[in-house]
């Protein structure tokens, strides 16, 4: 667990709103979820090198309780926002996998009519809002949602998640003053796996922890440890209650560690096989699921049997996928437009 | 008819829109207390109070992008550039976000914001803001380009965009913002992409827009003296743009001039003539001629700067060119 900074400004934590105890069931729904993610993702890279995904895909494995975590303190009405790891995202927030596996093939069927790919991930139902390729260029939108929830009245919140690689961007502290100045109901979370594609950290950013740099802003900041998914639910609660009930802005940096590369096309080259072994020994789905089966929630017996269901709802997606069928060619001019119905239909056909 | 100036043409809008629909919110430098850097938004803040008129940091990535995010939730933003200059500041979230959000997510959200400032050059600010980008922000998919040339446009178009459920870049001209004319009372929406015909004429035809629709209307006057008669189309819309009245026009008179402040390289006009030349080649007694700024940065000497715009002087030898 890293020690905490103490010059860091802490959430304060509403003690009428206290993260309320998981029910076993709950607690078995987390583990599944991160499983899920888990799955998902090692039948992805499959279908990657059978050339079935094409383009970028960039992973989750590793960072599978920073998404269940954080998401699993949320209503099902706050938003969440994300850059283009953001399959766990998506499959955290409740997105049909089915649907999620479809887009990264291109499918008509896909969560964007296979029109978005891998890294844009939406879907309007269940407050996702993407799923974005610009490094930080998501986090400007995502301090818009929370104007929005704000200005609307909503007592909804966003979460906003980026790699340690966005923090740099100018988007990313001109988002921050807004949310501070605006005390927008917003959590900016960091997940720092300490590569942004190739480069360390320590070769990207000045001013250390990260957190810091909400110091500049008067905003609260959290760390939290990315394996453990205890830890991120209470931290990001902590964050979640600051901003639905004082509507102020809170900066989490989330440590976790992502056992691929950058993306598929990353042969990985600037860290070391023995690095990654050494910090698969603190897996996040091993570490909850120690604790359950300690907890005598779970058994080894039971585990397997959760493996297989959701290692087959891995591959009924992948099998979804396959057999759905690719758009027409003529849907190249559709979803551009949204009509018209206040001013008259301007645009009835495309000219070029 | 009440006879105002573009810029309160403008303020009109902004507030008959502002009070139709709660959504709708006004956000810039500026905008709210200072009452806009050229008095738009005049009044706006006393009317509707900080929760709508916002004043904002100077953060154009930062406060463009908060404006489409907050359109995907729902709301309709204004989100005000002091000069569309500053736009390229925020040139990505535009293009890749406001634009683009609706197609990768395959149609599940839409993103109802006007981006709106000046623009245009003639005033000795100097190269970085005397920028004319609405080519740059055409050649984008998605998005639509606004640039009007008089006050009840100004007004009508402003509504209408406000009114769209669809991303727009309105485009006003510096120069204009004091310009007197009739604007009709009570509700005016003006259709977007829908071009207007100025004045008609049968010996040739100029195509223009904003600022330049009036220098051709200045060089027009001496062209009358000399028994010359042009038919002058302001396009207002420079995407989606209004082909058929151009074409209604050029296979009338069979002759085009575009007139347009954009650099020449890829300029909205360099569109239109292809467009000309490729439907109407047969109605066409002489190549088509464009006159746009001249293709370097903007300087601040008054002269120099009059020179490299599209002036009257050079309108007159182009049309001079193309009655030969």
């Amino acid at each position: 667990m890293p020690a905490a900074d103490p010059d860091v400004k802490r959430a304060k934590t509403n003690s009428q709103t206290r993260l309320p105890d998981l029910q076993p069931k709950e607690k078995i729904t987390l583990l599944r979820q991160m499983m899920l993610i888990r799955r998902f993702e090692e039948k992805a890279k499959q279908a990657f090198t059978q050339a079935k995904i094409k383009g970028f895909c960039h992973l989750y494995n590793g960072q599978e309780a920073v998404a269940v975590g954080s998401i699993s303190v949320l209503n099902e009405d706050d938003a969440v926002i994300t850059a283009y790891r953001d399959h766990g995202h998506a499959l955290a927030r409740g997105v049909d996998a089915n649907a999620c596996m479809a887009e990264l093939f291109g499918k008509i069927t896909g969560t964007s009519r296979g029109k978005g790919g891998s890294m844009h991930f939406f879907d309007v139902k269940k407050h996702f809002y993407g799923g974005h390729g610009i490094v930080g260029g998501q986090i400007p939108l995502g301090t818009g949602l929370a104007f929005a929830q704000k200005y609307l009245d909503t007592g909804r919140v966003t979460l906003a998640y980026m790699g340690d690689g966005a923090i740099n961007q100018g988007a990313v502290h001109e988002s921050m003053n807004l949310a501070a100045l605006w005390k927008l109901p917003i959590i900016y979370i960091i997940e720092n796996n300490e590569y942004s594609m190739g480069t360390t950290i320590a070769r990207s950013s000045a001013g250390d922890p990260l957190t810091k740099r909400a110091g500049a802003f008067d905003m609260a900041a959290i760390q939290a440890n990315g394996m453990d998914i205890d830890d991120v639910r209470a931290k990001t609660f902590e964050a979640v209650s600051l901003a639905r009930t004082e509507s102020q802005p809170t900066l989490m940096e989330i440590k976790t560690y992502r056992y691929f590369g950058h993306s598929m096309s990353d042969p990985g080259h600037y860290r070391s096989k023995e690095e990654i072994e050494k910090r698969r020994q603190s897996d996040p789905i091993e570490i909850y699921k120690a604790r359950l089966v300690a907890d005598k929630i779970i058994t080894a017996e039971s585990y397997e049997a959760l493996d297989a269901e959701v290692t087959a709802e891995a591959q009924a997606a992948y099998d979804f996928a396959e057999q759905s069928a690719e758009p027409e060619i003529e849907t190249v001019f559709e979803d551009i437009f949204a009509p018209e119905d206040q001013i008259f239909e301007f645009r009835p056909e495309p000219r070029y | 008819m009440p006879t105002i100036t573009y810029r309160e043409a403008l303020n009109q809008a902004l507030s008959e829109e502002m009070e139709r629909d709660d959504k709708v919110f006004l956000m810039g430098e500026e905008v709210a207390e200072y009452n806009g850097a050229y008095k738009v938004s005049q009044g706006l803040l006393d009317k509707f109070g900080p929760k709508r008129v916002i004043d904002s940091p100077i953060s154009e990535t930062g406060f463009t992008g908060l404006g489409i995010g907050a359109a995907m939730y729902g709301l309709r933003p204004v989100i005000e550039f002091m000069t569309w200059s500053f736009s390229l500041v925020a040139y990505d979230q535009i293009v890749n976000n406001a634009a683009q959000v609706r197609y990768m997510s395959g149609g599940q959200f839409s993103v109802p914001i006007v981006f709106r400032g000046s623009s245009g050059g003639g005033l000795q600010v100097g190269a970085t803001h005397s920028h004319t980008p609405e080519n740059w922000y055409a050649n984008v998919p998605a998005l639509t380009v606004i640039t009007p040339a008089f006050p009840d446009d100004a007004k009508g178009l402003l509504k209408s965009a406000i009114r769209s459920n669809n991303p727009v870049c309105f485009l006003e001209n510096e120069k204009l913002y004091g310009y007197k004319d009739e604007v009709p009372e009570g509700e005016h929406l003006t259709p977007i992409g829908k071009a207007r015909v100025v004045k008609a004429g049968s010996d040739f035809t100029i195509v223009s827009n904003s600022g330049s629709v009036h220098r051709a209307m200045n060089a027009m006057k001496k062209l009358e003296e000399q028994g010359i008669h042009a038919e002058l189309i302001d396009v207002r819309t420079i995407k989606p743009l209004d082909f058929d009245t151009i074409a209604a026009s050029v296979s009338k008179t069979n002759r085009l001039l575009i007139v347009e402040e954009n650099k020449p390289f890829a300029g909205w006009g360099a569109q239109v003539a292809y467009e000309v030349q490729r439907e109407l080649f047969d109605d066409l007694d002489a190549p088509v001629h464009r006159l746009t700024s001249l293709d370097v940065p903007q300087p601040y000497n008054g002269r120099l700067e009059q020179a490299v715009l599209p002036n009257e002087e050079r309108i007159l030898a182009a049309v001079k060119e193309l009655l030969a």
